[in-house]
Formats: C-alpha cells, sequence, structure tokens
C-alpha cells in the first residue's frame, strides 16, 4: 500500500469517527456546564444530575421504561427463539412464507405504520391502554430482530454435533437444549440486549400503545425536548450513553474471554484465510 | 433444508406461540389498518364506521358492504398535503442515503483495508453508536445546530460568517440528523462485502499494470455494489416513514408522511384517510423491497 492510500485512510477513519463520537460527546460535556445555555461554560457542575433525583416525574418514567424492556425483552427473546427454531428446523412448513414475511415485515416497516395498526386494534377491542399493551407493543416490534440475530446463529451451527449426541442416544430436544443452546447462547444474550436496548428507546410504538400512568421515559425526554435544548436532559442522556457504554464494555469483556478460551483450538484448525 | 415433513405435537406448540402472536399484534392489526382506511369517518370512537361482524345476517352485512368507501384513498390524491408529503419524504430520503453512501463508503473501505486485528475493533466502535439511543443521538443535534448552537458559534468566532446561519429546523438538518442516525445500516453491509474481497485480486490487478484509481472503478466498486444495494434499501426504507428526526429537526414546512401519519391520527382524528395513507405507505416501501428480493433469487438460482 503506499503512502497517499495510508493516508487518505486514516482521514477517512477519523472524519468517520468525529462524525459518529462529536455530537455524543459534546451532550456529555454540556450535561456537566453550570450554564443553562450550550455557548457558555459556566463551570463544571453536577447540579443537573442532582436536580433529576428530585424529578419525581422523570424518575418514575424511567422505572415505567425499565420494567417495560426487562419484560418486553424477556418475551420477545423467547419468541424469537421459539420463532428462529421453527424457521431453521421446521422445513418448508404450510404458511411459511407467510410467516417469515410477517415476522421481518416490522424491521422495514416505519414504526409509526405498526403503532397506528395497535392503536386501531387497541381501541377496536376496548382495552385500555397502559403498561400490559405497552409490553405487547415492544414485543411486537421486537421479536422480530431476535429473531433475526438467533436464525443467523442457528443457521451458522453445525448440526453434526447435535447429531453426533443423538446417535449417542440423546433425545432432540436433549440434543438441542445440551448441544446446540449453549452454542447459540451468544446470539441468545446479543438478542436480548437489542430487544431491551430497542424498548428502552422506543417512542413511536410507545406514545400508539402506553396509556396515562404508563409514560415512558423517551415520552418524556421527547416532550422537553420540543421545548429546546435542557440540561436535565443532558444529564439523563448522558446516564442513558453511560448504561450503553457500560454494557457493551462488558459485551466486549465477554467476548474476548471467550476468543481467548477458544484460542487453543483455533490453532489446531486455523481459518482458511489465516493460513494464507 | 428438508422438504415439507409432519411436525410433531411439540413442534407444533413451539411454532404456534411466535405464530400466534404474530397474527393478534400484529397481522390482525394491519388488517384492521386495511378495513379502516374503506369505512367512512365518522365523529365517534372509535371514529370510523363499523364493517361487518361474523354476528350479522347476510341482509346486515350486504348493507355494511354498501357503505364501504374509496372516498378516504381518493381524499389522499386529491389533497395536496398528502401528494407533497410523500413526494417530499423520498426526496429527503433519497438525499440522505445518497448522502449517507458517500460518508460510508470511504470509512467502510479504510475499516475494511485496516489491519485484521483491528477490524472487529473499529467496526465495534462504528457500530456502537446504533446501540444508544436514537431519540438522544437526534437530541444532540440540535445543541450544534441552533443558531446559538455550537456550529454557528464556532464558525463565528473563526471570523468564517458574521451572523448565524439558519441550520436548524430546515430540512437540510433533517437530511443530517437521519445520515447520522441511520449510518451503520449503510456502513455494515458496505464493509461486509469489501471485507469478502480476496486482496489477492487486487495484486492481480495491480501486477498487470492497472492505477489505483482503474483497481477500485473496475475491481473494488463493482465487486461491492450488492453491498451499496443492501445498505441503500435498508436505509432509505426506514428513512421515508422516519417521525422523530423530522419532528425535532425539521421546521413545520417539512413535511414527511410519518409526521402527518402521526397528526391525523393523534389530533386529527380522520383515521380513515390515515389508515389509507398508512395502506399507500406500505404499498409504496414494500414493492422496491420485493422487487429487491426477487432479483436476489433470480440471481442465486443462477448462480446455482
Amino acid at each position: 500500500m503506499s503512502a497517499a492510500g495510508a493516508w487518505a485512510r486514516g482521514a477517512a477513519l477519523s472524519i468517520g469517527f468525529v462524525f459518529l463520537y462529536a455530537p455524543i460527546v459534546i451532550l456529555t460535556v454540556m450535561s456537566f456546564n453550570a450554564s443553562r445555555l450550550v455557548s457558555v461554560w459556566g463551570g463544571f457542575s453536577t447540579k443537573w444530575y442532582v436536580a433529576l433525583l428530585e424529578n419525581e416525574q422523570l424518575l418514575h418514567s424511567a422505572k415505567i421504561s425499565l420494567a417495560a424492556a426487562l419484560v418486553s425483552a424477556t418475551i420477545a427473546t423467547l419468541l424469537g427463539l421459539f420463532a428462529a427454531i421453527a424457521l431453521a428446523r421446521f422445513g418448508g412448513f404450510r404458511t411459511r412464507m407467510l410467516f417469515f414475511g410477517a415476522l421481518h415485515a416490522p424491521l422495514v416497516l416505519p414504526e409509526v405504520v405498526l403503532g397506528l395498526a395497535l392503536l386501531s386494534c387497541f381501541v377496536a377491542l376496548g382495552v385500555g391502554r397502559g403498561f400490559v399493551t405497552l409490553v405487547i407493543g415492544h414485543v411486537t416490534l421486537t421479536m422480530c430482530f431476535t429473531t433475526v440475530a438467533i436464525l443467523a446463529a442457528l443457521r451458522d451451527f453445525d448440526r453434526t454435533l447435535e447429531e453426533a449426541a443423538m446417535d449417542l442416544g440423546a433425545t432432540p430436544p436433549e440434543a438441542f437444549v445440551r448441544v446446540a443452546l449453549p452454542q447459540i447462547a451468544p446470539a441468545i444474550v446479543t438478542a436480548y440486549l437489542l430487544a431491551f436496548t430497542l424498548s428502552l428507546d422506543d417512542l413511536v410504538i410507545a406514545s400508539f400503545a402506553t396509556g396515562p400512568g404508563a409514560t415512558t421515559l423517551p415520552m418524556r425526554i421527547y416532550s422537553q425536548v420540543r421545548l429546546g435544548v435542557s440540561p436535565q436532559i443532558n444529564a439523563v442522556s448522558t446516564l442513558l450513553l453511560a448504561l450503553v457504554a457500560v454494557a457493551l464494555g462488558l459485551a466486549a469483556a465477554v467476548s474476548w474471554w471467550r476468543a481467548g478460551r477458544n484460542s487453543s483450538v483455533k490453532i489446531a484448525t486455523p481459518a482458511p484465510d489465516e493460513a494464507s | 433444508m428438508s422438504g415439507r415433513r409432519r411436525l410433531s405435537l411439540g413442534e407444533r406448540l413451539l411454532l404456534a406461540i411466535p405464530y400466534l402472536w404474530i397474527a393478534a399484534f400484529f397481522l390482525a392489526p394491519m388488517l384492521l389498518v386495511a378495513k379502516i382506511s374503506v369505512s367512512q369517518s365518522v365523529l365517534a370512537r372509535p371514529p370510523y364506521r363499523p364493517i361487518f361482524e361474523f354476528s350479522d345476517g347476510p341482509s346486515a352485512i350486504w348493507d355494511k358492504m354498501q357503505a364501504l368507501t374509496l372516498d378516504s384513498y381518493r381524499a389522499l390524491f386529491s389533497d395536496t398535503l398528502y401528494v407533497e408529503s410523500y413526494l417530499s419524504s423520498l426526496a429527503i430520503a433519497a438525499v440522505s442515503t445518497l448522502i449517507a453512501l458517500i460518508v460510508a463508503y470511504p470509512f467502510a473501505l479504510a475499516i475494511a483495508r485496516a489491519p485484521e486485528r483491528l477490524r472487529p475493533l473499529f467496526i465495534g466502535l462504528a457500530v456502537a453508536p446504533f446501540w444508544t439511543s436514537f431519540l438522544i443521538r437526534v437530541y444532540a443535534w440540535i445543541a450544534l445546530l441552533k443558531d446559538e448552537g455550537l456550529i454557528n458559534n464556532a464558525l463565528m468566532a473563526l471570523g468564517v460568517i458574521s451572523a448565524p446561519l439558519q441550520m436548524y429546523a430546515t430540512p437540510g438538518a433533517v437530511i443530517v440528523g437521519i445520515v447520522y442516525s441511520y449510518l451503520p445500516f449503510m456502513l455494515l453491509p458496505i464493509y461486509a462485502a469489501l471485507e469478502r474481497q480476496d486482496p489477492s485480486l487486487r495484486e492481480a490487478a495491480a501486477d498487470l499494470g492497472a492505477s489505483p484509481a482503474q483497481t477500485f472503478l473496475r475491481l473494488t466498486w463493482p465487486l461491492s455494489r450488492e453491498g451499496v444495494v443492501a445498505g441503500s434499501l435498508l436505509m432509505f426504507i426506514p428513512a421515508v416513514g422516519e417521525f422523530v428526526v423530522p419532528d425535532l429537526l425539521g421546521d413545520s414546512e417539512t413535511l414527511m408522511i410519518g409526521r402527518i401519519l402521526w397528526n391525523d391520527f393523534f389530533s386529527n382524528h380522520d383515521w380513515p384517510t390515515a389508515s389509507a395513507a398508512a395502506v399507500a405507505l406500505v404499498v409504496l416501501l414494500m414493492v422496491p423491497l420485493l422487487l429487491w428480493e426477487r432479483a436476489r433469487l433470480k440471481e442465486e438460482e443462477g448462480a446455482r
């Protein structure tokens, strides 16, 4: 590679990362700004974080959002696992195309459309909207993501291992649970985290699906943001960013640790591109 | 994959659980929207006329069938608000997709050509913001783009401009917001396509006397086209129906269909027209996707 090429690659990387991270870094810095104004640095202060602790409404919404994310991610991961098993293992069952299409549609459908469909459904059934309908909305939104994540892992998984277990006397469900499941566990964890963050973050579906008493954190942030930039929102945002950063850091550490543990196996069977 | 076979009871149960969920909370609501889109608007709650129920006798069903109407669809085409917002949604999404491609391609290329042990770190760092809140990432841009925001301040301090540029609450701000929030959708497929390319192909091209520009235009770019198409679709389709970005970064003149639908449902209560607009949007977005899927399947069959 020429020096000019290396220089251009470095520039592309720098521009890309600055574009991606500058707004986030600035937001974080601003949350510690004593001044209300974006343009004035009034000194370092944690007063906006202290103010958060006294904001009952915001804390209540944060609890609702966390609870909804925990419950809906759990259900969505289970449903996604079942759906992925069916799609990967059951062959061409009748109405497979319908199932496949309906599962993937929310991936590309505008959230507004899914939201208004759910709202009309709840209204038509006369169901009162609240926490339960919120969870239903989030499961419906996120289960397509969990299905896709788990399905990819199941397709990559070498079935001969499972067949070996069955040759040794395991029943098919036993072989699946004891051989395949541990192997696809990282994908299941990823799916859960994905569903959790999507639910925690969702504004559109929540606005349609929830009711009074179950206002989520993004809905509160949204209504505040419409009034302009506010230091308290900077502080909430920074906390949410930190939460995700810690989760991602943990996930990276776990995968690094797993890779380290498996490295002896890798050396025994070098991948084709490593051998060349 | 094995062909059609009889499923055991356990397998049926396993399939039934996610299937029922999807049928109850996705398929049925979507059918309901289609149904509302052909009913008459009434001032009631729910604000549309019921169509038919199974308990109705044949004559009652016939009466209600008479009440079905395509008025909502007619309204959609005669109301310039809808037509204009569809067109402007498509335009904003298209421009955003193009800009994202221009930003993401060199970025993806640089990551794909980085030393192999650094690639996972780089791609991880590039995707990490995607895991953080969408709302917060859009919100972060307000502080940058406002009249008294950081970009204007910096430009004025440097003496580049004397008065603040109006950036916030413009279509340009919406495009920046969409590019920023959907960049990983574009980046990942392009990176995947570039990373797969065999480096020896480029060496061969260089050995045969191709300049770096020729190698790029005749080798790297054509081989990455699949990633470019996938990334563009993954970004364009959700961007058309985007609500949060135009609502927070655009002004009231920035018409996007997602926003119109939101307002129709929450403030105007004209559910039949909004439902018709939703159905039209789904059709509009699904057609290119189905065409792409069919072309891909054909290509796969051709490759076999």
